[in-house]
């Protein structure tokens, strides 16, 4: 299972802790769990990446293993610690507002 | 109809208020979605338990909401909002081209007879309709057809911010958008044509009766006379005699034209409310004092609403989309301002209470009569 944590806000929206667990089918890449979350959660659609271009919200970024990996292809493998569960993949919003 | 609920979007979430028919005291929900932009909410007048909200920020976007029982629980629906085809480009402050984006949805307006159909107005400006109680959305594109290429977005962004259905014709609708104009169909959204003709927008366009870009803010109707229409201009109030073939202006003895918002009063067709506001940059009461302005001859004489309000040291706004009426008897008249104030008055503006002072900046007020 791979876990992912999201932001607050989102926590909310799905009616979610803080960190949520998917079972991911083939390479995990960032695109394939959040696939996954969006199928399992579908009030995410469009929260985190563009449903129509899919491409990330500017105002989030990625996190695997301490690395920014937001300016990474989607479509990258993550790493093996984030794919075997033993550090989520994080979802974060940035730090923003003044 | 023996209760009245108030739905008031602000820039932190959204507040319900319900009351019985006296107005007097008030039971209040929230905040719903905390933290996050209520753009706009209102409930159905086919299943008044049937309320959508629009929520939004700049980290996670636009999200729909929707509640099948009075604003008690609340589920997400859908929230793709693609516009048909290739949706081309139109006019920025600089007159260069820029392409259509979507931003949020500003308006949503349930329909006065189809239980799941409902209309929403969005940044960059278009319309859209759903027919399965917003699950799914679909362009009415006939819209951005009409010159979508010289419009431009007012200082709130290009927003389609008002959507009104004709109460005798359910195919004839009339939108609103900054800075476009007001777009009429009569075919139920498939074709559509500016009516903007009377309209002088001498400061804001180099051409000032285009046919479009005039910076419309608001617009209402009564329900029995839907020929008529009134107008909130970026400056200049306006009315229309015949569905918008010709507007003439009704400012008067305003102490200023420029303002945001307008609403009719829910029994006297000929009664209406506006929220003058001191512009072209300070967008705050004239002198500081907040007053409600009531013509009861359709427009031109103006008296002020000032019992209740206060007078001194108020440099508030108040948006668009931040007044409303019930439809109750008496009228019934609410509004909310950036400071976090709501105030009502149930005799049809003579005296306002607060209803409730310290909320976050208000966006929008939606009051609906209920059982």
């Amino acid at each position: 299972m791979i876990r992912v944590t999201l932001p607050a806000q989102l926590c909310t929206l799905a009616q979610v802790n803080r960190e949520v667990e998917l079972q991911v089918d083939g390479p995990a890449s960032v695109s394939a769990v959040l696939d996954a979350l969006e199928v399992r959660y579908p009030m995410l659609r469009g929260t985190i990446r563009d449903q129509l271009t899919r491409e990330r919200r500017p105002f989030i970024r990625y996190f695997a293993c301490g690395e920014d990996i937001s300016l990474e292809p989607a479509s990258n493998q993550l790493p093996e610690d984030i794919t075997t569960g033993k550090q989520p993949l994080r979802v974060v919003g940035a730090m923003a507002g003044g | 109809m023996g209760k009245v609920r108030v739905m008031v979007g602000t820039h932190k979430g959204a507040f319900i208020l319900t009351s019985d028919k006296k107005r007097e005291h008030w039971d209040i929900t929230g905040p719903h979605f905390a933290g996050w932009e209520i753009y706009h909410l209102k409930g159905s007048p086919v299943n008044p338990d049937r309320i959508y909200a629009s929520q939004s920020n700049g980290w996670f976007g636009q999200v729909l909401q929707r509640s099948n029982d009075g604003g008690v629980t609340w589920e997400a629906v859908g929230n793709k909002f693609a516009y048909v085809g290739d949706p081309g480009t139109h006019q920025w402050y600089d007159g260069s081209q820029r392409p259509w984006e979507f931003k949020r949805v500003w308006k949503l307006e349930p329909s006065l007879s189809e239980p799941e159909t409902v209309y929403a107005g969005v940044e960059d400006a278009a319309l859209f309709r759903s027919g399965d109680g917003g699950q799914t959305w679909q362009e009415l594109a006939g819209l951005r057809s009409v010159k979508g290429d010289l419009w431009a977005p007012g200082a709130g962004g290009m927003c389609l911010h008002t959507i009104v259905q004709d109460h005798g014709d359910p195919m004839r609708l009339y939108i609103a958008i900054s800075a476009a104009g007001v777009f009429r169909t009569d075919d139920g959204g498939e074709t559509w044509r500016a009516i903007n003709r009377g309209l002088q927008s001498n400061f804001e366009l180099p051409d000032a009766s285009a046919e479009v870009g005039h910076c419309v803010h608001c617009i209402a109707m009564h329900p029995s006379h839907p020929g008529t229409l009134y107008m909130q201009k970026h400056w200049d109030v306006m009315r229309t005699d015949d569905s918008g073939e010709l507007w003439y202006e009704i400012s008067g003895n305003l102490p200023t034209d420029f303002g945001y918002t307008i609403a009719v009063h829910c029994q006297e067709p000929d009664t209406v409310f506006v929220v003058p506001i001191k512009s072209d940059s300070e967008h705050f009461p004239p002198e500081g004092k907040l007053r409600v302005f009531r013509s009861r001859t359709g427009g031109k004489e103006w008296e002020p609403l000032t019992k209740g309000l206060p007078q001194s040291n108020c440099y508030v706004n108040v948006y668009r989309s931040a007044m409303s009426v019930d439809s109750l008897d008496p009228c019934g008249v609410y509004f909310g301002t950036t400071g976090g104030q709501l105030y009502a008055s149930t005799d049809s503006g003579d005296n306002w209470n607060t209803i409730v002072a310290n909320l976050p900046p208000i966006l929008s007020v939606e009051a609906q009569a209920i059982a």
